[in-house]
């Protein structure tokens, strides 16, 4: 099982560079729904069978959640505001696939020094869950499309759970269930917002909101 | 009991939603905000020594402080709510400065929202447990967004994202560090407070820091620390006055305890010296940084969030000593929230009266509203650490701790930005309240009402009254309840 935990999570960083290298706004979605999938499956290959009937539960809210509602939502909000695609990144698709690969680099050196401080099966898990974390901040910084930034937190809450999962066995699970209450309900206002913003201003470009400033 | 502080508020919240008459909306705010203080000031006489109940949630020293501080202030904005919105009932509102009609949100969304928020910061004050902690305070991001833009147009749009955006990222960064914290304890220890302290001495130190780091991060941005603080001038300006006041005087407090507990664990693993030293470099960044914003700012909500971000900063830096400094932070965080809710308020009536945020566009404020004026001064004086108000007597003790811990450069520094601060605001303040008005603007453009309705001035009086008394007497019990929270929030 150990050989699955690696395989979904090498499938959770390839998806990261399909987000990073669209500008298509319906493939982001897609690709976030792809991620969830193998969060919820690697969430049960952490664990030894036969599976506890909470982890189950818990996989099948993530998927629920992350997987179903949620791309749903922004989808919505995506025919709602009438756009398709990104149209001028700050930073250009090429450049943030390359910006990626550092990122990855640079994740797997983080955990170098803190590796050898815990039991986890896989030494592909934490620097893949922080590089998907920061491919989502990429996400948010480098893009203007206030939908792609919406996204961009999603793939952000992912990497983070991702390291949540490979607790999941030991914590608590009434807080995961939590966490995925406030990151459904964060995507929920973000959306309303967004819709609004498009209502409001004909368009959803992030950086032409600068009249507030000092 | 104690989670009733929760309940009845998250019913309130909810039920409202549902009525359709102005009347019994607005008074079920009132009785929400008057209910849950009730409760906590049961709680507060009630129970001697605090016993924690439970491993969730439970009443310790610094969570009943900023438990009432919340309580306290929620049910002074509730009267003022009540009456605002009566004011401003219309379906097509004109705004203040720029004259564009706009509608705003649906009211009972809006009431319904406080009292969520309120419910989300009671829990994010009762609850012992750092996921569950995590969990509330992202709830009370969530519920306050559409408070921030309850009036439709495009600036406050403009600041809901900002606000929604960065504090949701900040905050998913804090998550990160709650399971940084976990793989501190080699998944084995629960992210209970009780457990985390009992087995300080084993967590692994390494990912301990890390994790400190990433919870300082994360509901730094939050608390508005800079260079994390981008949101909060624009949420704080653009929203409607009073949730401002609350925005300020409340919620920040909240991802302030968050700093909080993390700052108590770190201190039980011996590792003190490490956040002890970050808290005071980020406190004094972010007193510095907003002084810097606060000089030559010509719009006066602005300059109250800047002030904010100053307060926070001197809140961290009170805490990150410890000692006698932290006893002085817990006392400031009353003085703080009472005087910027105060602060807050009046301005709003200062907008109203005027139409403009721009402070020279505004004179004479003395005359024209005699009460809006005195307050708007006494607030001025209050905020800056001028006897005889409240905060002089927090900012003095602060001193006093920094001094006997012997570090002279940091001392030197938190005088120096408070004389900075001091004349920028006075700047500001001083020609609004005295300054007589140019000839060419005629005084029938303002709204000239002499009279302050009691809804404006009542809880507004009562606020003064609290931190003048504060800054005049404080009784032994008090001392002692602020020290014990202080040492519950890691003084040592």
């Amino acid at each position: 099982m150990n050989t699955w935990t690696d395989i979904f999570i090498l499938v959770l960083v390839l998806a990261d560079f399909r987000l990073l290298a669209t500008s298509r706004l319906a493939a982001v979605i897609q690709t976030t729904v792809l991620q969830a999938v193998c969060l919820s499956a690697f969430m049960l290959t952490m664990a030894d069978r036969p599976w506890p009937l909470l982890l189950i539960s818990l996989a099948l809210v993530t998927l629920t959640i992350k997987g179903v509602v949620l791309p749903w939502l922004l989808g919505r909000a995506m025919r709602e505001a009438g756009v398709q695609r990104e149209i001028e990144p700050m930073v250009g698709y090429s450049s943030s696939v390359l910006i990626g690969m550092a990122l990855l680099g640079l994740s797997f050196l983080i955990f170098v020094p803190l590796k050898a401080s815990i039991s986890i099966q896989s030494t592909f898990l934490l620097p893949g869950a922080l590089f998907t974390a920061l491919t989502g901040l990429l996400m948010i910084v480098s893009r203007k499309n206030a939908l792609t930034q919406v996204a961009g937190y999603l793939v952000m809450e992912n990497g983070v759970y991702a390291f949540g999962a490979a607790l999941a066995v030991e914590e608590p699970l009434l807080v995961e269930m939590g966490v995925l209450l406030d990151v459904f309900v964060a995507v929920f206002v973000m959306g309303i917002t967004v819709y609004q913003i498009s209502r409001e201003f004909d368009h959803i470009d992030t950086d032409r909101l600068s009249e507030l400033k000092d | 009991m104690l989670f009733s502080t929760v309940l009845i508020p998250l019913i309130l919240g909810l039920g409202v939603l549902g009525i359709p008459w102005k009347g019994v909306r607005r008074g079920i705010l009132i009785a929400g905000g008057g209910c849950h203080a009730l409760v906590v000031a049961a709680l507060a006489f009630t129970k001697n020594g605090f016993p924690v109940t439970g491993t969730w949630i439970g009443l310790d020293s610094t969570g009943l402080l900023f438990l009432s501080i919340t309580s306290v202030l929620f049910l002074s904005v509730a009267i003022y709510t009540a009456g605002y919105l009566g004011r401003d009932s219309e379906r097509r509102v004109r705004d203040s400065v720029e004259g564009f009609l706009f509608s705003n949100e649906p009211e009972a969304i809006f009431i319904g929202c406080l009292l969520l928020f309120l419910a989300s910061m009671s829990l994010v004050c009762i609850s012992r447990d750092m996921g569950l902690l995590w969990v509330a305070i992202e709830a009370t991001t969530l519920v306050s967004a559409p408070l921030i833009s309850f009036h439709r147009h495009h600036r406050s749009l403009e600041a809901t994202w900002k606000y929604l955006l960065i504090c949701s990222v900040g905050i998913a960064i804090a998550l990160l560090g709650n399971y940084f914290l976990a793989f501190a304890g080699h998944g084995k220890v629960h992210l209970n407070l009780d457990n985390l302290i009992a087995e300080a001495a084993t967590l692994d130190q390494r990912w301990l820091k890390a994790a400190f780091l990433m919870l300082l991060v994360g509901y730094g941005t939050k608390m508005g620390m800079v260079p994390m603080h981008t949101w909060l001038p624009d949420a704080h300006s653009e929203s409607p006055s009073m949730v401002s006041a609350l925005l300020s005087g409340a919620l920040l407090n909240c991802a302030f305890l968050g700093i909080l507990r993390s700052h108590f664990i770190l201190t039980a693993a011996g590792l003190v010296l490490f956040s002890g030293e970050l808290l005071v470099f980020f406190g004094m960044l972010s007193m510095a940084v907003a002084a810097a914003f606060m000089i030559r700012q010509n719009d006066y909500k602005r300059m109250l969030a800047y002030s904010s971000i100053e307060h926070m900063g001197i809140l961290a830096l009170g805490v990150g000593l410890g000692g006698l400094a932290g006893t002085g932070a817990m006392l400031h965080a009353v003085n703080h929230s009472l005087t910027k809710g105060l602060l807050f308020l009046v301005s709003g009536h200062i907008l109203f009266t005027y139409g403009t945020k721009k402070s020279s566009d505004v004179k004479h404020i003395i005359k024209t509203a005699p009460l809006t004026g005195c307050l708007w001064l006494a607030g001025f004086l209050a905020i800056t650490g001028a006897p005889p108000f409240g905060p002089f007597l927090s900012e003095l003790t602060i001193l006093k701790g920094i001094l006997d811990a012997g570090r002279w450069g940091v001392a030197a520094g938190y005088v120096l930005v408070l004389a900075v601060i001091f004349i920028a605001m006075a700047r500001v303040v001083i020609p609004m309240a005295f300054g007589l008005p140019e000839q060419q603007k005629s005084i029938e453009s303002i709204h000239v009402n002499h009279r302050e309705p009691a809804w404006f001035a009542w809880p507004v009086m009562g606020m003064a009254m609290v931190i003048l008394v504060l800054g005049l007497y404080i009784p032994g019990p008090v001392w002692s309840f602020l020290g014990k929270a202080a040492a519950m929030a890691g003084g040592f």
